[in-house]
């Protein structure tokens, strides 16, 4: 558990998102799992999440969006986060994504080549990301 | 009477007016041959002449201003770290600043990237990545790149701050020209092109200038004060905004077709003019310079035939296609060249039609029709013109041409393909005495006359085709 306190997660709902209860059980569980947890709530910005990494030298954003938007809103954060010197800051996503009931793998594959490392569908438990976050970071850290 | 001078040194020609200070007037204006191989000066004596004789005297003048796009104008190359971020930030910035952009390039210089560097000669390189606090590795790996290569150009350092000392040193010590001016893109929201733009003109006026041999004019004007696109876009800039004592127009967009490209200024913040659209990418600078180095009525006249659509303009002009083929190798091959008949007006018209309709297309923002739950929503890109009351033409070909309008028609939006969001109901103004660049000349010492005399001279096209109409 101690290992993970070096281990600091920009968490927020991007775009003109709402949906605050999943953003505090996030929270919740991954401060529980022992990560530091910045929490910038929902209706957050590409530009409010770069910050906020910045100043806290965070490894991870993990980026939640629910309303279906979750694309558009997307789009870019990467090439930001290359120009604010945060190449290797992991990029998580998940949520509703996408409107509809589309193809999960074919979503993915859009998010993953957006430049996120990792993408969720819908019905994850936090505990995936958790995991997720300890085996990128054990391999990193080696 | 006191009189101005004002001197465009083009690559092709050069032309002078002179302006009666006191009436606000143009009382003279004419044009002869650049000689820039040999001495700049011929020709521009030779236009003087031409214009006093005009004048019917030889005045003393009390300002004797000139830009310049002799000589390959000035050449800069970009280089940033993202495309759609700070490589768009310098291109803006070198755009704005009257430059000829050779190339834009973008992360880590490889060694073919400064192969091509070093044999596209620009005078300038701006280098730029990184935002203020932000990355760090690329920009200075850029500079170590450029250190090792026998680039010569000028290298301005407008990049994240934190590292710009650091760059210019690395510069500096392998015996390179480096300056440092303000961060380019210093915020990811905030795009700050002014600084470096004002450092690239002065890197112009005083290295350039004399590199190009327009040094010689200088003994005998005052100064050449900026690259003529630069000049263009000061007076568009001033008949929008006005000054101190005296209104400008608002909003507008100027079109500038020439022999080698077609430039479009906008000057507009461009936010998107609809509800329910939001916009997206980096901030538009308000006076936004575009340069279409493809679309062109003689230097890039074959390049322009490639562009186009064979079939629509056969249809457009009525002329067989082999035709249009031949009158465009030969005007490309003797810039000189004029239309001579019926078809071959058509011919150029359709040619004019087209670089002015595409350069205004590749210069406006565009709608992306997203699907979300409630339905469809709009995200726009680069500026909202749709709504822009002035539509100005300016270069040889419109200025000369006998309908004007016919060429601007082009620049509308068009309902068959909404996304591209042009000017939708301007008014079309045409720049009929051919000033614009003198006005932007003359903007720097008397802006308040430049501003009269351009609302003068820069005329309504419906009220030009009344005026000819009556005078029938």
């Amino acid at each position: 558990m101690v290992k993970n306190k070096n281990i600091s997660v920009v968490l927020g709902v991007i775009g003109a998102d709402v949906h605050a209860v999943g953003n505090r059980i996030l929270h919740h569980a991954l401060g529980e799992a022992g990560f530091e947890v910045i929490n910038i709530g929902v209706m957050a910005s590409q530009e409010e999440f770069i910050n906020a990494a910045i100043e806290t030298n965070a490894n991870v954003i993990v980026v939640s969006s629910l309303y279906g938007h979750g694309e558009i809103d997307c789009r870019g954060l990467k090439e930001k986060t290359v120009e604010a010197g945060l190449d290797n800051v992991k990029l998580y996503v998940g949520g509703n994504l996408v409107v509809g009931k589309q193809d999960w793998k074919e979503t993915e594959k859009k998010f993953i080549n957006m430049g996120f490392d990792r993408a969720y569908p819908p019905g994850t438990m936090p505990q995936d990301v958790i995991d997720d976050i300890n085996k990128d970071f054990m391999i990193a850290q080696e | 009477m006191s009189l101005a001078l004002l001197i465009d040194f083009g690559s092709t020609y050069t032309k002078v007016s002179v302006v009666d200070l006191d009436q606000e007037t143009i009382v003279a204006t004419a044009r002869a041959r650049t000689t820039v191989e040999k001495n700049i000066m011929e020709g521009l004596l030779q236009a003087k002449d031409k214009a006093e004789q005009q004048l019917g005297c030889q005045p003393e003048y009390k300002y004797k201003l000139a830009c310049s796009s002799a000589a390959g104008g000035l050449r800069i190359v970009a280089v940033g770290l993202v495309k759609d971020l700070t490589v768009e930030a310098a291109k803006q910035a070198a755009l704005g600043a009257g430059a000829r952009v050779l190339g834009v390039y973008a992360h880590e210089l490889s060694i073919q990237e400064i192969n091509e560097i070093e044999s596209a000669k620009p005078e300038i390189v701006l280098l730029a990545g990184g935002t203020d606090g932000g990355n760090k590795d690329v920009i200075l790996h850029n500079a170590r790149m450029m250190a090792e290569s026998i680039v010569k150009p000028t290298i301005i350092v407008a990049g994240n701050k934190v590292v710009a000392e650091e760059a210019k040193q690395i510069l500096t010590k392998a015996g390179k020209e480096a300056l440092i001016t303000e961060n380019v893109l210093p915020e990811l929201e905030k795009l700050n092109v002014i600084p470096a733009r004002r450092l690239i003109r002065q890197v112009f006026l005083e290295t350039i200038i004399a590199a190009k041999g327009l040094k010689r004019a200088e003994a005998f004007i005052e100064r050449i004060l900026m690259p003529t696109p630069a000049a263009v876009l000061n007076a568009a800039q001033l008949l929008s905004t006005g000054c101190e004592g005296e209104q400008g127009l608002g909003d507008l967009v100027v079109v500038d077709i020439g022999g080698a490209t077609t430039d479009v200024h906008s000057l507009a913040e461009g936010l998107p003019t609809r509800s329910g659209v939001s916009y997206r990418g980096l901030p538009q600078p308000f006076a936004k310079r575009t340069v279409e180095g493809d679309l062109g009525m003689r230097v890039s006249a074959t390049s322009l035939l490639e562009t186009i659509n064979q079939k629509e303009f056969e249809k457009l002009t009525n002329v067989h296609i082999d035709r249009v083929k031949k009158y465009i190798n030969d005007v490309h091959n003797n810039y000189s060249l004029l239309p001579q008949d019926e078809e071959e007006l058509k011919i150029e018209t359709a040619m004019a039609t087209y670089c002015a309709g595409m350069a205004v297309e590749r210069h406006v923002g565009t709608l992306e029709v997203v699907w979300t739950p409630f339905g469809a929503s709009y995200v726009q890109h680069g500026k909202d013109l749709t709504e822009t009351p002035y539509v100005i033409g300016t270069g040889g070909v419109i200025v000369e041409h006998s309908q004007p309008k016919e060429i601007l028609q082009s620049t509308l939006f068009n309902e068959e393909d909404p996304t591209l969001l042009k000017p939708r109901k301007p008014e079309f103004l045409l720049d009929e005495s051919y000033i614009m660049a003198s006005m932007g000349l003359l903007a720097e010492v008397e802006p308040e006359k430049s501003l009269r005399i351009m609302k003068k001279y820069i005329v309504s096209i419906q009220e030009l085709g009344v005026r000819s109409q009556n005078s029938q």
